[in-house]
């Protein structure tokens, strides 16, 4: 017998005298009573209302961070993902190509938001904007994507088919079907290289919105699905781009550049015993530098095994041009193990060609694509909003220049505020030992560079051609080098020469991502590389000519001498070769004839 | 060690079919080693050249979709492990539009058909495939999840759906009808065999697409005689008892097309005027493709299989007219 409720039992009190009553009763209780029955039989175990709270909660979670973008006034758009308080968001560039540099974004809240273009990869399909107008946005959990396996729950949040008029985003659930998977680019642009696949529902609309897992935390940035006879609708296999490329190019997307991925200067195909082989590769590349030949066998790069084709795409569709990033291969039977630089895709120009605004076009409807083609090309910028001015910059082969000079003017500031550079404008004078050879004394002047070093005297005269100075020998143009060092600290960003923030990426020597800013001085590039923890200057290369190994400069141990942090200990190296440890003992600063 | 999660994970989540936990990639990870790649014929556009399957023997079986990805001497199997093999045709069951094929290598990972389960409408299903041959190499297949909305008998669309499987079918709604998804699995949860997913079929009245998997208790019988050889012309065997008076084709009334070629497909030419065969029905360029259940890839095949046939035995041709497969039976005298 079943308990019934408190209302039935009072029924039941009464239930003696008139038969008539007795039969309304007997209906009642068997209406009233049959419902009671079934709510019994239902028992939900607690592991099934634990999932469903979990996924109510991620959810809710994960909706608060979508974003709903509106584009050529209500006829384009897609989606996006909030990733910080401030208002940075991602989004697909086939996206955002068509909306130029301004958007109206939408979140949950129930609010629409000025935003403005950061960076693009065209590459990629990723864009960055930016929400305007808060610094307390809700921002989604970045995963690591290489932890998502094939199987896993997953859900899709955006606006497909543009029908987040209320901003409320909306949800579609899912598996992953796959990762690490490969699809071609169009033409040269739009590579979904190691992208996650799922079975959750991608439609247009969708694009540039995030893909989460069960937990609510971002694992890629929804953008393309395999259709064919149904138009381009789901039919479930829908690509996302990993959430840990994206990270390899989160320096970079912050820089309000045109970003490019990378190629190796090699192209590989398996063998017939299923090796993966280089088939060409190009004699100016780093690669070739580094003893990469033709026919020798690829074994692992990014550290990856590489054992297809696919395999060797996929990672380097995850890097931005200019990593430097492990390789190992076999060369006429020998292992070797180590860095290569990546170099670009496109040349810069090729790129811009691409991407930036040359004729006036209408916009498209950004769709996920099966065979994805380029959107048009960035309309004219029109009349920007007021509140997005401010944070909008032209600049050739720049999506947005403002984002790169507060990032410039970041890194900077972080570092002259340690080392105060701009008061000592004389001489320098460094003295220590290089490596147990010797004592070494370099001299950084005005119109020359004079160096005495346990090997012998070295100079440098700053008023001849720099990128043919490569003394001392073997260094590959260590006092050139040391003075372009000098030269930059004591002018400053603004009078060194052309200067850009390029994003941030490892070293050999740092695992940690730096802060990297491009500056050539007459025809020499140097690239310059800061911590973004100490914002203290740990490495710089100096490219006296493209197509050469740089010398690079590693500096650390950082001491304060007289207030100003000053490096103990720099490394030099050149091509695979150490040149030596400089350990300095003693800095002497001529500021305006004064000593320090 | 992954059976012991397996069984952990399914006591927290209960018995439930909405419970969440269920770790899917562990049965990813055990599924995907049984599954193959398959590339063949095709290669055009709207007829691809690819298509999935899996293993079902430790001898290197495969079964997959009859298809015209298999017309071809050339069909390579690509294992999980990004293993290639040329691939065999042992038989096939026109009927039943399946195929195993056969590869040269042994002890793999593969699915015991004796284990097949049946599934029930409200059952969690993934399918496991190589649709638009998004996997190459050792890259594993894609997996897909759904539900089965019903099991039904296909026939029952009969006229809208142009297939001569004419069985029960699963009805799922994971999204299956994709190019080369044909030859996959379809599993429960837990990793166990339920279906093969079918050909890409299109509903010709509404034009709608339909997912849905051949229960394999259904081609287990076939899939059986296939291995046994029981498909196979027997005149293939040199030292088969020939009977002292065989039916030729004269006699039943069929004349092929010229046989010119090295395999010259067995399309009738002409039939006789009151012959048994104009009786039952068979018409010029009607494509045998059986006779007495043995396959038959030639006008050559047929002429050696008809003079193992007694003359007061039937002949029970299965006969392909444009999409139909029909039977035909011609009395024995």
């Amino acid at each position: 017998m079943p308990n019934l409720s408190s209302d039935e039992v009072h029924l039941g009190d009464n239930f003696v005298t008139k038969p008539l009553q007795i039969i309304a009763l007997a209906v009642l209780l068997f209406s009233s009573v049959l419902p009671a029955l079934k709510a019994q039989e239902l028992i939900v175990p607690d592991a099934v209302l634990a999932s469903q709270s979990k996924r109510i909660a991620a959810i809710k979670k994960a909706s608060a961070s979508t974003v709903m973008v509106f584009a050529n006034e209500g006829k384009g758009g897609g989606s996006g993902v909030l990733i910080s308080p401030n208002g940075y968001a991602l989004s697909n560039y086939h996206v955002v190509q068509p909306a130029g540099t301004a958007m109206k974004c939408a979140i949950n809240d129930g609010k629409l938001y000025d935003a403005v273009l950061v960076s693009i990869d065209p590459v990629g399909d990723v864009a960055l904007i930016k929400l305007l107008g808060r610094d307390d946005f809700p921002a989604a959990t970045l995963e690591d994507s290489d932890k998502v396996r094939t199987g896993d729950w997953c859900f899709a949040v955006g606006n497909p088919f543009l029908l987040a008029t209320d901003f409320n985003p909306t949800v579609t659930y899912g598996i992953v079907s796959g990762v690490h998977r490969y699809q071609y680019p169009a033409g040269t642009l739009l590579e979904y290289a190691d992208c996650i696949q799922t079975d959750a529902s991608i439609n247009p609309g969708n694009s540039g919105g995030p893909l989460f897992n069960e937990n609510g935390d971002l694992i890629g940035i929804n953008g393309r699905g395999s259709f064919e006879k149904r138009g381009r609708v789901n039919v479930g296999v829908g690509y996302a781009i990993s959430i840990n490329q994206i990270k390899h190019f989160m320096g970079f997307l912050h820089s309000g550049r045109i970003l490019d991925h990378a190629t190796l200067g090699a192209t590989v195909s398996t063998d017939e015993n299923g090796n993966v082989v280089v088939t060409n590769i190009s004699e100016s590349s780093d690669a070739y530098r580094r003893g990469l030949r033709y026919g020798d066998q690829l074994l692992s790069f990014g550290g990856r095994n590489i054992t297809t084709v696919n395999g060797f795409k996929n990672v380097l569709g995850i890097y931005p041009r200019g990593w430097r990033v492990p390789i190992s291969f076999l060369h006429e039977g020998d292992r070797i193990d180590t860095f290569v630089r990546l170099s670009g895709v496109h040349s810069p120009e090729e790129l811009l060609a691409r991407v930036q605004p040359n004729r006036q076009q209408p916009g498209g409807e950004p769709m996920p694509e099966g065979e994805p083609k380029p959107p048009a090309p960035r309309p004219v910028a029109k009349e920007l909003p007021d509140v997005v001015q401010p944070f909008f910059a032209a600049r050739r082969g720049f999506a947005n220049y403002h984002y790169n000079k507060l990032n410039q003017n970041r890194i900077w500031n972080a570092y002259i505020d340690q080392t105060k550079p701009q008061d000592i404008n004389g001489d320098w004078t460094l003295r220590g030992k290089l490596g147990n050879l010797g004592d070494a004394s370099i001299v950084l002047g005005k119109t020359r560079v004079d160096a005495d070093l346990p090997q012998g005297k070295a100079f440098a005269i700053l008023d001849n051609d720099l990128g043919q100075q490569e003394a001392p020998r073997g260094s590959g143009g260590l006092l050139i080098a040391l003075h372009l060092w000098k030269h930059i600290q004591q002018t400053g960003l603004g009078q060194f020469g052309d200067v850009y923030y390029l994003g941030s990426m490892p070293t050999p020597k740092h695992n940690e991502k730096q802060d990297v800013l491009v500056a050539t001085h007459s025809v020499i590039e140097c690239r310059f590389y800061f911590s973004p923890s100490t914002g203290l200057l740990t490495s710089m290369e100096m490219y006296p000519d493209l197509g050469v190994d740089p010398c690079e400069i590693y500096f650390s141990e950082y001491e304060s001498v007289n207030n100003r942090m000053l490096p103990r200990q720099l490394e030099i190296i050149h091509g695979d070769t150490v040149y030596g440890e400089l350990r300095l003992e003693d800095f002497e600063f001529n500021s305006n004839g004064g000593t320090e | 060690m992954q059976r012991l999660l397996l069984a952990i994970l399914f006591v927290i989540t209960g018995s439930s079919g909405i419970a969440q936990g269920a770790d899917f990639s562990v049965t990813s990870a055990e599924v995907q080693p049984k599954m193959v790649k398959i590339y063949g014929a095709g290669g055009i556009r709207g007829l691809e050249g690819y298509q999935s399957g899996f293993l079902i023997s430790n001898q290197g079986h495969i079964l997959t979709v009859w298809s015209y990805v298999l017309d071809t001497e050339y069909i390579t199997v690509t294992l999980d492990d990004g293993r290639k093999f040329q691939g065999e045709i042992v038989g096939a069951d026109p009927r039943l539009e399946i195929a195993v094929l056969k590869i040269d290598t042994d002890s793999l990972e593969h699915f015991k058909l004796g284990d097949a389960v049946g599934v029930n409408s409200g059952s969690r299903i993934l399918a496991f495939s190589n649709l638009f041959k998004i996997a190459t190499g050792d890259e594993p297949n894609s997996v897909l999840h759904g539900v089965v909305a019903a099991k039904t008998p296909l026939n029952a669309r009969r006229g809208a759906f142009k297939t001569s499987y004419k069985g029960p079918v699963y009805i799922i709604d994971a999204i299956t009808n994709n190019p080369g998804a044909a030859g996959g699995a379809l599993t429960t949860r837990n990793g166990e065999l339920a279906g093969l997913l079918g050909k890409e079929l299109r509903n010709s009245q509404n034009g709608t697409w339909l997912n849905y998997a051949m229960p394999i208790s259904e081609l287990i019988p076939a899939i059986e005689d296939i291995i046994a050889g029981k498909t196979r012309p027997r005149s293939l065997n040199e030292d088969i008892a020939r009977p002292d008076i065989p039916h030729t084709l004269k006699t039943l009334g069929i004349r092929m097309v010229p046989d010119v070629l090295a395999k010259t497909p067995p399309f009738v030419d002409s039939v006789t005027a009151k012959s048994a065969a104009e009786k039952e029905g068979l018409r010029p360029d009607d494509l045998i493709l059986y006779i007495n259940d043995r396959r038959v890839d030639s006008c050559a095949t047929l002429r050696n299989e008809i003079e193992l046939i007694d003359q007061i035995d039937n002949v029970t041709l299965v006969i392909q007219r444009d999409d139909e497969l029909i039977e035909i039976v011609l009395q024995g005298e």
